[in-house]
């Protein structure tokens, strides 16, 4: 189905203004997406008509923020296809949602000796957690290495598999190379060898459908803020045998049931996890979020995407110098590259007094970039708004900057 | 030249260009002529590190002057530390200390010093009075 563009474009007004004198060309979607003015008025909505503390109050407008928020824990069961709204954590964001794991199973799994996963392609927030759980739990940080292509090695990870091996974290799609991880195979080798898993699914979840049921990750986790939704929220997904397991995580409001001086005892799921009030407004932000996905068809906007960046990599090929960082065989929603010779800081100052918006540098993935052997990359990021003629815009700035620096 | 006057001296060149583009093909050009530093010097503790861009920086003490070498990975964040360099370079510690830049404002580069660009030229301007202050101790 063609996606009707304009109607789309129409729904995000920041996109619709200039930066140093040129129409704006926004390609950072994966640091984080702009929002449609469903997700703004929805907010605005709350804070105007709405406002009040949820889940205690008797009165009429804690009801309704109550309902409110609630709905957005069932729109984020729905879009995820989760068995139940208990295992729908609201968090900050996925840093939070993946120190939550790690915190709480420091405290109640891992051991001296036992062995954590993780890969070489992972953003600094699913590597540092799990640094400071080995630290605290004696545990074993080990590595599954990446392949020139970008793709991680398998074979690798296979080995690496063993009866001490308690966790394995990766993530879905890398934000530093756009390579797909095969998370169905990494997560099915690892439930082999009894370990749990996690997937951080940042750069997936705004660009395919996800269906944690059918993936059977013990833990997925995502931002509100790079789907279209507010900054501040993100969640948590875990099977429900094993939250009710794990030890509560803040300690606080909201999440108990009953507290005297002698002791505490815990709220049910969801709560146990979400001590203090919540981000009310942004729980409200994100539901709306989803429905702008549900609207346009998460399909569609997957197959746009790929369409996008399909045209970009035509396009990028055609310029003499340029050296992708990650070829894997399966991409998506970004593309990661140098210019031979060029700094990438060179090359994003240029590209944004041309109006074009994309990331340069480590991509908060300093191993990736050290493994490759490169200050940094310059990436463009793509989302539903995105246009081929603002790819071309982009090409016509990658020509300027060769210009000045060739 | 003081301090002062080498700045004003930069701002009335810049002054001569009508766009952005002109600014930063005039930022290349700088960038060229600045002393290298000698590889010798670009040791992990020259090192001011940027998320962005790396920038290198050796001083020595001349007298009663201070005299500074750098480099930089980019090249525009090497254009401007040639200007910084230009500015402080054999200036006596004190007056170093004492003269706060006005010109990167001026001049309308005032982006590059941002917390978002993180291409170490805020640490390497902080590094520049620090190597004044201890050279003036010493």
């Amino acid at each position: 189905m063609a996606l009707n563009l304009e109607k789309i474009r129409a729904q995000f007004p920041v996109l619709h203004q200039e930066v140093n004198g040129r129409p704006l060309v926004y390609f950072d979607n994966a640091a984080t997406s702009q929002k449609p003015k469903m997700v703004i008025e929805a907010i605005a909505q709350y804070y105007n008509k709405e406002n009040s503390n949820i889940h205690r109050g008797v009165h009429y407008l804690s009801q309704l923020a109550t309902d409110k928020y609630e709905k957005a824990r069932e729109a984020i069961r729905r879009l995820l296809n989760a068995k139940a709204v208990e295992e729908i954590i609201f968090t900050r964001g996925t840093t939070e949602a993946i120190n939550l794991v790690a915190n709480c199973l420091t405290r109640s799994l891992f051991k001296p000796g036992d062995e954590i996963i993780i890969s070489a392609i992972e953003h600094h927030s699913n590597i540092v957690p799990w640094q400071m759980a080995c630290e605290q739990s004696g545990a074993v940080l080990k590595v599954i290495p990446v392949l020139d292509s970008g793709e991680l090695d398998m074979e690798a990870y296979k080995a690496l598999l063993n009866e001490k091996t308690k966790f394995v974290t990766v993530n879905s799609i890398s934000n530093a190379l756009g390579t797909v991880n095969p998370i169905e195979e990494i997560i099915a080798l690892a439930h082999a060898k009894g370990a749990l898993v996690l997937i951080d699914g940042a750069q997936s979840v705004p660009h395919a459908k996800v269906d944690v049921q059918a993936l059977d990750a013990d833990f997925y986790c995502f931002s509100a803020h790079k789907m279209y939704g507010p900054t501040g929220v993100g969640v948590l997904h875990g099977k429900k045998e094993i939250l009710e397991k794990m030890p509560p995580y803040h300690g606080g409001g909201e999440m108990i049931k009953e507290v005297t001086f002698e002791g505490t005892t815990y709220n049910d799921l969801p709560f146990k996890f979400e001590g203090g009030t919540p981000n009310i407004a942004g729980g409200i932000g994100v539901e709306a979020a989803v429905r702008f996905m549900e609207e346009v068809g998460v399909e569609n906007i997957a197959n746009y995407e790929a369409e996008l960046l399909a045209y970009a990599l035509e396009k990028l090929k055609e310029i003499e110098g340029v050296q992708f960082i990650g070829e894997a065989k399966n991409r998506a929603g970004l593309v990661s590259f140098n210019l031979e010779g060029i700094h990438p800081y060179d090359a994003g100052t240029v590209l944004d007094k041309l109006g074009i918006a994309i990331r340069t540098g480590h991509h908060c993935a300093q191993p990736v970039m050290d493994r490759f052997d490169v200050p940094g990359t310059m990436r463009a990021s793509f989302a539903v708004y995105n246009t081929k003629e603002e790819i071309d815009v982009f090409i016509a700035g990658i020509h300027r900057v060769k210009q000045m620096f060739g | 030249m003081t301090i002062k006057e080498i700045q004003d001296e930069i701002i009335e060149e810049f002054d001569m260009f009508d766009d952005w583009m002109q600014k930063y093909d005039y930022l290349i050009e700088l960038s060229k002529d600045l002393p290298l530093l000698d590889e010798k010097h670009k040791l992990d503790e020259n090192i001011i590190k940027g998320c962005q861009s790396k920038v290198w920086l050796q001083a020595s003490k001349e007298g009663d002057t201070v005299r500074y070498t750098a480099d930089s990975d980019a090249i525009i964040t090497k254009g401007i530390v040639a200007l910084l360099v230009r500015v402080y370079d054999q200036q006596k510690s004190k007056d170093i200390l004492e003269n706060e830049l006005h010109f990167i404002d001026a001049i309308g580069l005032k982006e590059h010093l941002s917390m978002t660009r993180s291409n170490g030229l805020v640490s390497m301007i902080k590094q520049m009075k620090f190597y004044a202050l201890a050279f003036q101790a010493n």
